[in-house]
């Protein structure tokens, strides 16, 4: 077999461990998926009476696609901690040491995270259609669970640099901490717009504040708007900055794994 | 032939020297212990000879491969269990297993086969996860896991340190098993005894460099083999008792006053357990204790680095 080829198989081997995980120990998966279903019911019933939300929208109507992109960000410690876990274990140095293709260690990652994430986007889809949650077209829907992916694509590269820089999952916890300000300092819950001006421009900047944007378009869902540029073009910039953030990070973590020989 | 061979192997990081100049040679199918502390350099030495670390300087090579220019025909030809046990915790021990085996490019049939064999020969046949296993279990599959392909040259990075004494004697056995099937291989280990047990030839290190190399027992005789201590009763006549001891050592005797103890290294240790207290108890001296025992790996290191390097400080990252 090729290289690439075999980089494949032995990326999807090292893929199916997350999913023997999952297997074995099935409790991890059910609070996984609860998680962010128990954040979405919080907000949906116990805050969404005070929260402000677009003229004539429902609270959930409006609430989901934030959900949705959180979720994505959630992804980003889960994966630094995973992989700083490995490294920390001993585990990463058992593969390298093995005649397997180098790059199977992180497409592994990539391909089990991603799964992990849709796994528990499809759970929180499912939550928002039970609280009347819904899309207007499935073509739309369809992509705004790509771009969504695409967030989440682009944060396993992130999560992968930061946990090889890491080598010990108690660092995690304090990029596990910064989701939330981070998640917030977006329009997911509220408006930019009622933000100090300074801070909303930061906001709307936020990757998060993109993909939710755009998901929000596609969807069907009533958003904020905006008319700051990039406020105005949410499907663009739910592209262009997953894209950014893995054309640097992809490169970052690539070559911080080549250094672990250093 | 050499399996493992090293010439000035050298790694520094920034202005800190991990290894030094280190040499080796390891013949096929022998055992060769790296003996020495935390910071000597031996985890190091492990990482470079098993691709996982980029030397400084210097070459090796494993198997007849080169370490840098050939590292995936090397990782053909060894197995590393490290420092810490890498197994996946949340699998079991078939699961582990398997998965070695996929990545080493069995098929789904060989490798499910290959773990059964393993699982059979290590006693492993314990169906939770692998977190449930005792330390001992842990060890022997993480052993297990580095042999799926039979090995030529296998690495073992102190594979009993933590372990309790039976776990270590399964280690041991299973080491001596393999060894007795033609492997070749190198550990490192704090342990003299476990050195001892287990190793044709041992290399002292320290500050990442080899300062004495034999057998065992050639390492033991150059300190004069087991240690004599006495313990007397009255301080005030451990120069006498020192001077008794000296006519059965085999080299220099320490004195400790607080302690009121004397120690010396001796060659004959039923001469010394027959003749000393008979002398002290001639002299009227009354002794409250009477050992000999086997030098520790701190008397051997110490001696041996206090005679053959000048003070040098060695760093190795864990």
């Amino acid at each position: 077999m090729t290289t690439l080829r075999w980089a494949l198989a032995d990326g999807w081997t090292v893929a199916r461990r997350d999913l023997i995980h999952w297997r074995n120990q099935p409790m991890t998966v059910v609070f996984g998926i609860t998680f962010p279903i128990m954040i979405t019911l919080a907000f949906g019933y116990l805050f969404g009476g005070a929260v402000r939300v677009p003229p004539g929208a429902g609270y959930f109507d409006f609430l989901m696609p934030g959900m949705y992109g959180m979720t994505m960000l959630f992804g980003l410690s889960a994966t630094m901690v995973a992989v700083s876990a490995d490294a920390a274990k001993g585990v990463t140095d058992r593969f390298r040491s093995l005649p397997m293709a180098p790059s199977a260690v992180l497409i592994g990652r990539a391909v089990a995270d991603l799964l992990h994430s849709a796994l528990v986007l499809a759970g929180l889809l499912a939550c928002g259609l039970a609280v009347g949650w819904r899309p207007a077209s499935a073509g739309g829907a369809l992509g705004a669970v790509g771009l969504l992916l695409l967030l989440r694509f682009s944060l396993l590269w992130a999560g992968m640099y930061l946990g090889l820089v890491a080598r010990e999952p108690g660092a995690a916890v304090a990029v596990q901490t910064l989701e939330f300000p981070v998640g917030f300092l977006s329009n997911a819950f509220v408006a930019p717009g009622t933000m100090p001006g300074w801070l909303g421009t930061i906001a709307e900047w936020n990757p998060l504040s993109s993909t939710v944007a755009a998901a929000r378009q596609l969807f069907g869902n009533p958003g904020w708007g905006g008319d700051s540029w990039v406020a105005r073009h949410p499907v663009l910039m739910a592209v262009a900055w997953p894209v950014a953030i893995t054309a640097v990070f992809f490169v970052l973590s690539v070559r911080r794994y080549r250094l672990l020989d250093r | 032939m050499t399996a493992v061979l090293a010439r000035g192997l050298r790694k520094t990081y920034g202005t800190k020297t991990a290894l030094d100049g280190l040499d080796l040679d390891v013949g096929e199918g022998t055992v060769c212990g790296l003996l020495g502390p935390n910071g000597a350099g031996k985890t190091t030495a492990v990482r470079i000879l098993t691709t996982l670390l980029r030397p400084s300087g210097g070459r090796a090579e494993v198997a007849g491969h080169d370490v840098v220019r050939r590292p995936r025909e090397v990782r053909r030809n060894i197995g590393l269990v490290g420092q810490h046990t890498a197994v996946d915790e949340l699998l079991t021990g078939r699961q582990n297993l398997e998965l070695f085996g996929r990545l080493h490019h069995l098929g789904a049939a060989a490798a499910r086969a290959r773990a059964g064999e393993l699982l059979e020969r290590f006693g492993l046949r314990h169906d939770g996860p692998a977190k449930d296993y005792s330390g001992g279990m842990r060890r022997r599959l993480d052993l297990a896991a580095s042999l799926i392909l039979a090995p030529p040259v296998l690495f073992l990075d102190e594979p009993t340190t933590g372990l309790d004494p039976r776990s270590r004697t399964e280690i041991w056995r299973a080491v001596r098993e393999l060894v007795a099937g033609g492997t070749t291989v190198l550990l490192t280990t704090q342990y003299l005894e476990e050195a001892d047990r287990l190793a044709d030839r041992v290399a002292v290190v320290d500050a990442g460099r080899v300062v004495a190399e034999g057998t065992p027992d050639e390492l033991k005789s150059r300190l004069g083999g087991d240690r004599l201590d006495v313990v007397i009763r009255d301080p005030e006549r451990l120069a006498e008792a020192a001077g008794i001891a000296a006519r059965a050592a085999g080299g220099p005797v320490e004195s400790d006053p607080d302690a009121r103890r004397v120690s010396a290294p001796v060659a004959d240790r039923v001469k010394a357990l027959t003749e000393v207290p008979a002398a002290l108890a001639a002299a009227g001296i009354e002794a409250e204790d009477i050992t000999v025992r086997r030098p520790t790996l701190d008397e051997v290191f110490l001696t041996l680095t206090a005679t053959e390097t000048p003070a040098h400080a060695g760093e190795e990252r864990a």
